[in-house]
């Protein structure tokens, strides 16, 4: 048995107005380094928050979204989208953000770790989770 | 406590991060380094600009893993390890170096 956790962050809010979508962002960039199996699940509006091209000049938040794209280099491996909340905002994997993963020992590498996935899927994953963390 | 840089005062926070990252200007670095005692090198400088580049690119200042290993990457092997960060910067690669580039004190950094 490994000690090895299956850490789920559950995210279904858009990113900016509420400050749940930073707040689950900065738990993931702490707790990376536990060295746990992280993933992140992203549904309902939380789909836009991996939306390329964000600009939020004419609000009170900084842009955060270019931080996603340093997930890998925080041992994130996984981050699944759910198809029917793209579908249901217009969007597909086109406008979303590439995430890229590497393993620095073994140079083994994803180009994009940023994943879409069916209710089933959604289903099995959370049901394989250790924890599972909702924002 | 305020900073003052090239004839200008920069207000700072309570742990002495810059206040805003864009009244940033490299004698900041100089001027925080010699407050500890410290005289910056080619080698500081090296860190210095890939932390600036990395926020510049994601938003963040990485937490001190991160960037030992990206250093690694970028800089090559023999300075992606602690022991030479540390020599460089000896409070800490993540929260001294951070401070020097005007970046906010690192995620998960406590």
């Amino acid at each position: 048995m490994s000690d090895v956790k299956k850490f789920m962050y559950l995210n279904r809010r858009a990113p900016y107005g509420t400050i749940y979508a930073w707040e689950s962002l900065e738990v993931v960039l702490i707790g990376a380094a536990f060295d746990q199996e992280v993933s992140l699940m992203f549904i309902d509006d939380g789909v836009y928050q991996l939306v390329k091209g964000s600009d939020t000049s004419e609000s009170d938040m900084k842009n955060f979204t270019p931080t996603y794209r340093t997930l890998g280099d925080y041992g994130v491996r996984h981050m699944y989208v759910d198809k029917e909340s793209l579908e249901a905002r217009g969007l597909t994997t086109d406008d979303l953000i590439e995430v890229e993963w590497e393993d620095w020992e073994t140079e083994e590498s994803v180009d994009n770790i940023v994943e879409a996935v069916d209710a089933g899927q959604i289903a099995e994953l959370l049901a394989e989770s250790d924890v599972v963390f909702s924002f | 406590m305020p900073i003052e840089v090239d004839g200008k005062v920069l207000e700072t926070d309570e742990e002495g991060y810059l206040a805003n990252i864009n009244d940033w200007v490299p004698g900041v670095a100089d001027v925080m380094a010699k407050e500890d005692g410290l005289e910056l090198t080619d080698e500081h400088w090296d860190i210095i600009n890939f932390l600036r580049e990395y926020y510049e690119e994601y938003q963040i200042a990485p937490a001190v893993r991160v960037l030992t290993k990206a250093v690694g990457k970028k800089l090559g092997k023999d300075k992606g390890n602690s022991k030479y960060l540390y020599g460089l910067f000896p409070y800490g690669p993540g929260k001294q170096a951070c401070r020097y580039a005007g970046l906010p004190k690192p995620t998960g950094c406590v």
